[in-house]
């Protein structure tokens, strides 16, 4: 900013007029700013007792959509604003200050972080588990039947990179197992991965046991033994920035809810294991 | 409501004397100096300016500079590096070779249909780039309309750097298109159809005459292209896949390395920023010229 006013400036008959100008429109940008701020801080207070935000792992959107719908009917007035998205960039987003009450993430690695940052109020819980699967599409051309069928070279096999949750359980999978993976890509998503599956791009793929059940008939599961040994855990918390605030009593009231018997339930029917 | 004085005060007295004053200071816009613009067009366009620039000072503030070196020379950081300038480069080569002869036909032909071939052309610009990963999917993937008969000619192009270069050529055509074709229709056929009457053939006036007057614009083209290449992600992300090598570009690295190492994310991304800066500088320095020596 100053140096766009410094150089208008040098090159301006009345150089305070200009200067004046510019320097009003800064504060109007600045004053802009600080009014959504302000406004969208005092908007939440206002209904601070009875809306929380829950942002969660992409792959909870099916259990946690219902279970918000079941909560608000259990807490009447409350309400559940859900937002779903990659584990890493929610917590990179909690870090930044993006207004959550709850986290749940799809890997302890990735709430640890958040935690870490100081993110996370009181203790993180464990919400759920999921087991890596090995999907083919429904028509399976390539005839995989187990897992050491992927180190033939004519199978392309899609996977998550290793940095990424669902490729480094895939990875434990494999290696438990003795099977070198020579994938052709290595995605960002299990989603990605589950669409190039089904899409028929991929001849073999890794997902979560929770996909493989959601994609249905769009691809087929093939059995691994001692795939449970690879579960990853779901954890679950409050974060630091519900905590203190009036909705911090609700947050923890949804976290008891979803890890309780009824949460519990829904999550095991969409495919997850009990922590 | 803030601005309501700030655009308006200093419009009230003469701003003829700023107008003719700024671009004086300017180096290449010296004969249009002599229209004024009002202070309130500067405003906003500091505005425009901030807009543009803030983002990317933010993102400079981020860079762990003690750590940027180790962090963009890493294995998967060069890896990207290498395989997009290579993808960019050949993705350029296929726009240049295609894009020119489009945009002369667009240009300097008449036939029904052109307007809406033109602008179906330069759709890939406004696409998102998910849905021209997800059409060229539906093209080359291996289940795709041309995928299982160029499969049967042994040709394969899913998960290849190949696809790679498809999803960077079908992003940047449309720019070399709109540049040599605006220089096309901004020269004129006056040189053309001069050539014509004194005799030569259709292909000696575009060797001759055509080619060489459009040299600035495939110049400042394909500088473009090649920047939109090398900054190209959703098609490729969506298309190609990701594979260190092999179709892992420099944005689809950046993407990864966000999950787990924001530091390295960050770093790439001024690389990257960098790169562009000094292209676009240098297709805009370019043109800025040519115009001034033109008219």
């Amino acid at each position: 900013m100053s140096l766009t006013v410094q150089r208008t400036s040098q090159s301006t008959a009345r150089p305070g007029r200009l200067a004046a100008a510019l320097l009003a429109l800064a504060g109007t940008i600045g004053l802009a700013a600080c009014g959504t701020g302000s406004g969208g801080a005092s908007n939440q207070g206002g209904v601070e007792e009875s809306t929380i935000t829950v942002y969660a792992a992409a792959s909870l959107a099916a259990p946690f959509t219902a279970l918000a719908e079941s909560f608000e009917a259990e807490v009447p007035g409350s309400t559940v604003r859900l937002n779903f998205a990659g584990s890493a960039d929610l917590a990179t987003q909690i870090i930044e200050g993006a207004p959550a009450d709850v986290f749940a993430s799809a890997d302890t690695a990735t709430l640890a972080r958040v935690q870490e940052a100081g993110g996370v109020a009181g203790s993180v819980q464990e919400l759920a588990t999921n087991t890596p699967a090995l999907v083919v599409p429904s028509a399976n051309p390539m005839g995989i039947e187990t897992l050491a069928d992927l180190e033939r070279p004519d199978i392309k096999l899609v996977l998550c990179a290793p940095q990424v949750p669902c490729g480094a359980a895939a990875r434990n999978l494999a290696e438990a197992a003795g099977v070198r993976l020579a994938p052709v890509s290595e995605e960002n998503s299990v989603t990605a991965v589950l669409g190039k599956v089904t899409a028929g791009e991929a001849d073999a793929g890794f997902v979560y046991r929770t996909d493989a059940m959601r994609a249905g008939d769009a691809v087929r599961t093939i059995p691994v033994p001692d795939a449970a040994d690879a579960a990853v855990t779901y954890p679950i918390a409050v974060t630091a920035g519900a905590a203190g605030s009036g909705r911090e009593e609700l947050a923890r009231k949804f976290v008891q809810y979803v890890t309780g018997e009824q949460g519990q339930s829904v999550l095991t029917d969409a495919g997850f294991g009990r922590p | 409501m803030n601005g309501g004085p700030a655009s308006t005060r200093p419009a009230q007295d003469g701003t003829a004397g700023l107008g003719t004053r700024l671009p004086a200071a300017g180096r290449q816009s010296g004969r249009q100096g002599t229209t004024g613009l009002p202070a309130a067009v500067f405003v906003f366009a500091a505005a425009g300016t901030v807009l543009v620039l803030l983002p990317l000072l933010a993102m400079a503030l981020r860079v762990d500079w003690a750590g940027f070196w180790p962090l963009i020379t890493s294995d998967g950081a060069l890896a990207a590096l290498g395989l997009s300038l290579r993808t960019a480069t050949a993705s350029t080569l296929v726009c240049l070779l295609l894009g020119t002869p489009l945009a002369l036909v667009l240009a300097r032909s008449s036939f029904p249909g052109r307007k809406l071939l033109r602008a179906l052309v330069l759709l890939p610009l406004v696409l998102p780039p998910v849905v021209g990963g997800m059409a060229l999917l539906y093209t080359f993937g291996r289940q795709g309309l041309l995928g299982s008969t160029l499969e049967l000619w042994g040709i394969q192009i899913a998960f290849t750097t190949t696809a790679v270069v498809l999803a960077q050529s079908f992003v940047a055509l449309p720019f070399l298109v709109l540049s040599v074709e605006a220089s096309l229709r901004s020269a004129g056929s006056r040189y053309e159809q001069a050539a014509a009457t004194l005799g030569a053939r259709p292909a000696t006036v575009l060797r001759r005459v055509t080619l060489p007057l459009l040299l600035p614009a495939l110049a400042s083209g394909t500088v473009l292209c090649f920047a939109r290449a090398l900054g190209e992600f959703g098609a490729t992300l969506t298309f190609a896949g990701s594979l260190t090598g092999m179709t892992r570009t420099l944005p689809l690295e950046i993407y990864l390395q966000r999950e787990t190492d924001p530091d390295a994310a960050v770093a790439l991304s001024m690389l990257l920023v960098a790169a562009a800066v000094v292209i676009v500088a240098l297709t805009y320095g370019r043109t800025g010229l040519r115009n001034g020596v033109r008219r």
